[in-house]
């Protein structure tokens, strides 16, 4: 299995290295002054798409607790407004929602008579935001559900409200169940904020698309683009893995 | 005559199709020990989570110290909290200590300090026997340990009526007497109890009426002596027969 791999690894590489003009690693190669300026300039990209993905985020995680808790709901109303808006939002593509938000929003904000101008950065976050809270909602309402029925009943009991039953008994129990998968959810908004490139948003993947550009080196740039997203993703699975032994072994002391 | 503490008025439970409580009337003065039992089924859990609205009725009135039960929340809220409730499966909450079991609703709901809460909290702990597990986590605890948490928390409610649902079927033989003593010196202080169980040797030392259903009806209510001396239908003395045989 491995043995073909690293046959194609080394010859790819050594493909790089000799003049046959297949490859060409020269342009990032961090011994030479401009190789070095290329991979500094792919790099830079690194902290807005931390950025962007931490704050959407964020976002999500609180969007999606809204949209979850109306789906426990006895009444059918609230759990019907939680339905529609898991399926449609759930339904929607990305890049369709990233275009519309980024170039329909500020039209229904000015048909509104408001004057919100929406940039990339904040376009690209609403959208991923708005986007990954289907799935964080869903998210919850696993984890809510996972906790028996007789916790609420409990709580029930002793006079507990509705919010204080959620606060106290509900999602402290289930915020060890939920964590693991909304870090994992977190890694899906690492990949999609590439989208953002489209839109002008300064990141990782519109770094690459701008060096390719000058350079026409497709190959590899987009190598080193496709590596760099593979470390930082590799980087928050040990978190992952971190936090999930973490809420493991202390699940019932 | 006194208003009864509980009174159900021709009671009926439909889940979804299924009849689960078919006219059922019952009245629990103050300070009374009413045994509910029958078959798996029969629908007596289902009587007690209708009287502190775990569960509603579609028709007939429950009162509560003369209140009648309604949809309304503030009603449920004012209830829960009210009438204690003790389950099968103790339910105690498994993130909190033991102390914090006992505290949660004491603060929550009726808004007491930490400080007052703790102080009853220790009270009831010592009533149960079980003074020394405060910091402990339910995980820690024996199934008979846990249960008579979980009939403390109650207690840290100062409920006008206990309700018990099967509250020693999910217990090891050998730490069934541990609740029951425990119950049986709850219901000599004077407290009013609802108590679903097979434990007919409790039922015999604290009841004074027991309640026999089957297939969702009251079919049989009786003080013990005659209860158990001279059960009045073939059904009642055969369910008795098969239990007491053991």
């Amino acid at each position: 299995m491995m043995k073909p791999l690293l046959l194609l690894a080394s010859f790819l590489l050594l493909a790089g290295c000799g003049s046959s003009g297949t490859w060409g690693w020269y342009v990032i190669n961090p011994t030479t002054a401009s190789g070095w300026t290329n991979i500094k300039f792919l790099v830079s990209g690194m902290g807005q798409t931390i950025l962007i993905s931490v704050i959407a985020a964020a976002i999500s995680i609180v969007l999606g607790l809204i949209v979850a808790l109306p789906g426990q709901s006895s009444k059918r109303g609230w759990r019907f407004v939680n339905r529609v808006y898991v399926e449609f939002i759930r339904s929607i593509p990305l890049l369709p929602m990233l275009f519309w938000v980024f170039y329909g929003l500020p039209i229904v904000f000015k048909s509104m008579g408001l004057n919100i101008p929406i940039d990339p950065f904040w376009g690209a976050i609403i959208t991923l935001a708005i986007s990954d809270s289907a799935f964080t909602a869903e998210i919850y309402r696993s984890g809510i559900q996972s906790i028996a029925r007789g916790q609420k009943e409990a709580a029930q009991t002793i006079g507990l409200s509705y919010g204080q039953t959620m606060r106290y008994v509900i999602l402290p129990q289930a915020v060890r169940r939920i964590l693991p998968p909304l870090a994992n959810q977190f890694i899906y908004i690492v990949k999609m904020s590439a989208f953002a490139s489209v839109i002008g948003m300064q990141e990782l993947t519109r770094r690459a698309n701008e060096l390719v550009v000058t350079e026409y080196r497709p190959l590899e740039i987009y190598t080193l683009l496709i590596v760099e997203y593979l470390v930082l993703v590799l980087i928050i699975s040990a978190g992952v893995r971190w936090l999930e032994r973490k809420m493991g072994s202390d699940e019932r002391v | 005559m006194a208003q009864p503490s509980i009174e159900l008025v021709d009671v009926n439970k439909w889940f979804g199709t299924f009849h689960v409580l078919k006219d059922i009337n019952l009245s629990v003065n103050a300070g009374e020990k009413v045994v509910i039992c029958g078959p798996s089924g029969s629908g007596k859990s289902t009587v007690v989570r209708c009287i502190n609205r775990l569960e509603e009725h579609q028709k007939g009135v429950i009162r509560l110290e003369g209140r009648e039960l309604t949809n309304d929340a503030a009603s449920i809220a004012s209830i829960q909290g009210e009438v204690g409730m003790v389950f099968q499966q103790f339910n105690l909450f498994p993130h909190l200590s033991v102390l914090e079991n006992l505290v949660l609703g004491p603060m929550k709901a009726r808004g007491l300090s930490r400080e007052v809460a703790e102080k009853r909290a220790r009270h009831y702990l010592e009533r149960v026997r079980i003074p020394d597990q405060a910091e402990k986590k339910p995980a820690q605890l024996s199934g008979g340990q846990q249960q008579r948490v979980a009939i403390a928390r109650s207690l840290c409610m100062e409920p006008k009526v206990l309700l018990f649902d099967e509250p020693t079927s999910a217990l090891d033989p050998e730490m069934i007497s541990e609740v029951l003593d425990v119950m049986v010196e709850l219901a000599q202080e004077g407290m009013t109890m609802v108590v679903v169980t097979h434990e007919m040797g409790f039922a015999r030392k604290v009841a004074d009426k027991m309640v026999f259903m089957d297939e969702g009806e009251i079919v049989e209510q009786a003080a013990p002596e005659a209860f158990f001396g001279n059960p009045q239908t073939e059904r009642c003395r055969k369910f008795l027969s098969q239990i007491l045989q053991h």
